[in-house]
């Protein structure tokens, strides 16, 4: 029964950057998106209602709890007992208020005890590692193999029917819930840096945990509790209902077998307290989820802003359907005189729809060419729309993006035609891999883990190519050879997580060029790279680019790497194009501010002094 | 991947260790007078002395439990203080119709929650709004609710299904079938439901990765990436979730039985709870963790053997 409620809350850990150091701000953000969310409203009415009603509980009732009154049993509804009356002739009504009163309580108690248990154990083993993790590792997964109906059958047993002891059984039961959450928390928080600033600034371990750490867990653990706190009202009343629980007490699990026992004489009987039950769980499973989208939607929000322009400056909002749409070309054929160029990208804007029906743009009227044996260098801070623009190139944009304006071809074709709004992908499936290819950033993760690096090369090529898989593999260990590993043959049969980065990354730069495409994008394809690593891949690259004269677009931040190796350069900032010119013309005479304060930045040829120029930008990264 | 087999096995024998043990202790130090509870109030002291000395509930625990476990490891659980009937043959009776039920429900609702959650992944829109929907009524309502409900509508307003489901050899597959049906659907919608959603999440988490956007500039069909490498990486995290089910479920599986009056595992639980009947307990904990562990080793080689990084280390 704790299954949901385990994976729930691992995925619900906030990236730490988003919850941060200023927890009350965020929490009054959180707390008035969960306000303004239907769901998180509703939850909140229903839970409070119930709460109310059996914090009044004995005022409210007209009944004892257990009165009865022998003359009158399975009533229907009247004005002396509103829900009627049960096999005994007690007060459904009454009953019911009573059984709220239990029922919150114990499952309080149960969520209690499991984070009394679960907090401090994942605050040490996430902050302290070593032997205490290890056990509480081991104890945890103990626990979790156990089912909480059984553990609490051998609780009844052994301590006979207490509410209060099984509910505390069942807190130690799903502690690890708690535990896990708060070690993962933890462990992602221990190494970031402003908890080694608080270190060093001779912060005790104690007050670092109750600054910085509990400001990360809080709004998980809420989110748990309320998960928790269904999971127990459920099974307590399911052991109420074997009829193992407390016979003096009215309970809703009680009720519900009452009503089930006469189910042929009066059926309502089973209703009102399985709508207690539905409402109540129901209601802090709503509470639970409102509260992560009101998490979540903060860390999209800022997700997004980083990824679009950092100040907004260029930037700008559209309404989605107010920009006016040209008629789509219908023969789709490109503009005379242009059809040589290998890739066009004509007045491209990129956007992502909002939730408020407007357009975030984070590309905007962009205008380049690259032709065959080529290398054009996209330049500009993170941010700037320069992978964006690359990746429309590729159709590989995520699933929410729209081509707000202007085109691209390929080849004298258009992949996004004037007027599309998404790109052309039965064009571009037929294109990609085989004649425009792709080396991305970070090399580990783009490599599937469970897969050889072998097969990872040879599947392309007998798919794109139709070749065998034998002839594949024989290209495959060629290519290993030209990409500069030495052993190819121990590469071909490795996984993934088994050579290095730098290996890594030779490998997708294999597979880029396996083909043996026109085009390739190469996207910061030497930043996840060690220093000795980049020269290398730079010289790779190069080599092979004047070897199959093929044409790259070369997506980077770095100014060094455009001097080394490409022909033409295009300045992006904001989403816009700033500048564009040969490397050579770029380098010695930038006419533009941005350009400049880019090149300014660069280390390599300057004196330290001119480090500190500064710019109205954030240093780049 | 065989020395990781014997790891795991080894790991599974000490938690079956641990877990008798300390079953042993609780139940036999916390509840009471035995022998008295046994033989009722009017029994005299020597009655119950006598009684005591006949359970040998006069040795030290140590003792106890280590003759327990001697004779646990020859399949001898002893025997129900109530009925003298040996608790291995009566849960022998009994933990194949309540295995059939759980089995049964677990394989549906993987194939169910699987389909379910890969179209959600994949196709957004209005299934994955289902999918997200389902799971929040899913998670509200207790799967022992819903089977009374069943109950009440389909097999006692309606008359489809028996509202009882006896089940005897003779009465041939078809009746047999019949009468399991609810119990089943009962079992299964919890887990169909939030199995669902969990999958749709974990599939989705796939798609997002770089190496699927780098399998489509490979030119990498949309189909091939999904089944042979989205489902792939996915399944582990699969995996655990039905795991994590069936564990809830050999415990939901109790109150299910008690409500349809079925002749599993469940009502000897219930009974022997409500009368402290420590050996049957005892049996009923044992055999319940018993097929965790099988379970959780099954998962863990299937792991194993989807991810290549899980096997080495």
């Amino acid at each position: 029964m704790s299954d949901s409620v385990e994976t729930a809350a691992v995925t619900a850990v906030p990236a730490p950057a988003t919850t941060g150091q200023s927890g009350t701000v965020v929490r009054s953000t959180v707390m008035r998106r969960l306000l303004r969310n239907p769901m998180g409203i509703a939850s909140l009415v229903i839970l409070g209602s119930i709460a109310l009603l059996a914090v009044f509980a004995p005022v409210l009732a007209p009944f004892e709890e257990n009165f009865a009154n022998i003359t009158k049993t399975l009533a229907p509804a009247d004005p002396v007992n509103i829900l009627g009356t049960d096999s005994a002739g007690r007060d459904t009504w009454s009953r019911l208020l009573f059984g709220a009163q239990l029922t919150l309580l114990s499952a309080l108690l149960c969520a209690g005890v499991a984070i009394a248990i679960g907090l401090p154990a994942g605050l040490i083993a996430g902050y302290y590692a070593g032997k205490f993790e290890a056990v509480s590792n081991w104890v945890v997964s103990i626990l979790m193999s156990l089912p909480g109906l059984i553990v609490l059958l051998t609780i009844r047993a052994a301590f006979g029917p207490s509410v209060w002891i099984s509910m505390i059984a069942f807190g130690v039961l799903i502690s690890p819930s708690y535990f896990r959450l708060t070690r993962t928390a933890v462990q992602s928080v221990r190494n970031e840096l402003y908890v080694d600033a608080a270190r060093v600034s001779g912060l005790s371990d104690w007050s670092i945990i109750a600054r910085h750490i509990f400001s990360v867990v809080r709004a998980p653990i809420i989110i748990q509790t309320a998960a928790i706190a269904g999971v127990a009202i459920a099974i307590q009343s399911g052991l109420e209902f074997l009829g193992l629980g407390d016979p003096t007490k009215a309970t809703w699990g009680v009720m519900l077998s009452e009503g089930f026992k006469n189910v042929y004489l009066t059926p309502t009987l089973l209703f009102w307290p399985a709508l207690a039950m539905a409402l109540t769980i129901g209601g802090l499973v709503l509470l639970g989820n409102a509260i992560r989208d009101a998490l979540e939607d903060g860390e999209k929000i800022k997700h997004r802003k980083k990824r679009a322009a950092p100040e907004g400056a260029g930037a700008s909002t559209t309404a989605a359907s107010a920009t006016a749409r040209q008629p789509r070309k219908s023969a789709a054929a490109v503009d005379a005189g242009t059809e040589h160029h290998l890739v066009k990208v004509t007045n491209l804007g990129v956007g992502y729809p909002q939730a408020d029906g407007s357009v975030k743009k984070v590309v905007d009227d962009v205008s380049f060419h690259v032709d065959r044996g080529e290398i054009l260098g996209i330049v500009g801070e993170s941010g700037s729309g320069k992978s964006q623009t690359a990746f429309s190139i590729l159709g590989l944009l995520p699933d929410n993006a729209r081509i707000v304006g202007g085109a691209i071809q390929f080849d004298g074709n258009y992949t996004v035609a004037p007027g599309d709004e998404r790109v052309n992908q039965a064009r571009l499936s037929k294109l990609r891999g085989k004649r425009i290819s792709y080396i991305p950033q970070e090399p580990m993760s783009n490599l599937d883990p469970a897969f050889t690096i072998g097969y990872q090369l040879v599947t392309p090529m007998v798919r794109v190519l139709g070749i065998s898989k034998e002839e594949a593999r024989r290209r495959a260990l060629k290519l290993l050879t030209d990409v500069g590993i030495a052993n190819p043959e121990r590469t071909f049969s490795a996984y993934p997580h088994e050579v290095s980065g730098g290996m890594a990354q030779r490998v997708l730069i294999a597979g880029a060029i396996s083909c043996e495409p026109d085009l390739v994008i190469a996207d910061e394809p030497t930043t996840a790279l060690d220093v000795t690593v980049q020269a290398d891949v730079l010289d790779l690259l190069r080599e092979l680019q004047q070897r199959l004269n093929i044409g790259v677009v070369l997506v980077t931040h770095n100014f060094g790497v455009v001097a080394d190796l490409c022909d033409r350069v295009v300045v992006m900032q904001n989403g816009r194009l700033v500048e564009e010119g040969s490397v050579r013309d770029i380098l010695r005479n930038p006419k533009e501010q941005y350009t400049r304060t880019l090149l300014a930045s660069m280390l390599e040829g300057k004196t330290p002094m001119s480090m500190l120029v500064s710019s109205q930008k954030e240093p780049v990264a | 991947m065989i020395k990781f087999i014997a790891k795991r096995l080894g790991s599974g024998l000490v938690v079956l260790f641990v877990v008798s043990a300390l079953t042993f202790t609780l139940l036999y130090t916390s509840s009471g007078s035995i022998a008295r509870n046994i033989l009722g109030d009017q029994a005299t002291p020597e009655q119950v002395a006598l009684k005591e000395q006949e359970l040998g509930l006069d040795q030290p625990l140590v003792t106890r439990y280590f003759a327990w476990l001697a004779d646990a490891l020859s399949g001898n659980l002893g025997a129900s203080w109530f009925t003298s009937e040996p608790v291995a043959s009566s849960l022998a009776t009994r933990i194949p119709v309540t295995m059939t039920m759980v089995f049964t429900a677990m394989i549906l609702i993987a194939i169910c929650a699987a389909l379910i959650g890969v179209a959600a992944a994949v196709k957004r829109g209005w299934v994955d709004r289902v999918v997200q929907v389902g799971a929040i009524v899913g998670d509200s309502i207790p799967g022992y609710v819903i089977g009374v409900f069943l109950v009440t509508l389909l097999a006692i307003q309606l008359g489809f299904f028996p509202a009882t489901s006896t089940i005897s050899p003779e009465v041939g597959p078809e009746a047999w079938v019949y009468s399991m049906t609810l119990p089943v659907i009962a079992l299964l919608i919890n887990g169909v439901t939030g199995g669902a959603q969990q999958i749709r999440s974990a599939v989705i988490k796939q798609l997002e990765r770089d190496y699927v956007r780098t399998l489509r500039s490979r030119g990498i069909g949309e189909r091939e990436i999904l089944f042979k490498h989205v489902l792939r990486s996915a399944a582990p995290a699969g995996l655990t979730v039905l795991s994590l089910q069936l564990i809830g479920m050999l415990g939901g599986v109790v109150i299910i039985e008690q409500i349809f009056a079925l002749p599993g595992m469940g009502p000897l639980a219930v009974t022997a709870t409500g009368q402290s009947d420590l050996p049957v307990v005892m049996g009923v904990v044992m055999y319940t963790v018993v097929v965790v562990i099988v379970v959780n080793l099954l998962v863990d080689i299937l792991n194993g053997w989807l991810n290549p990084k899980v096997r080495v280390s």
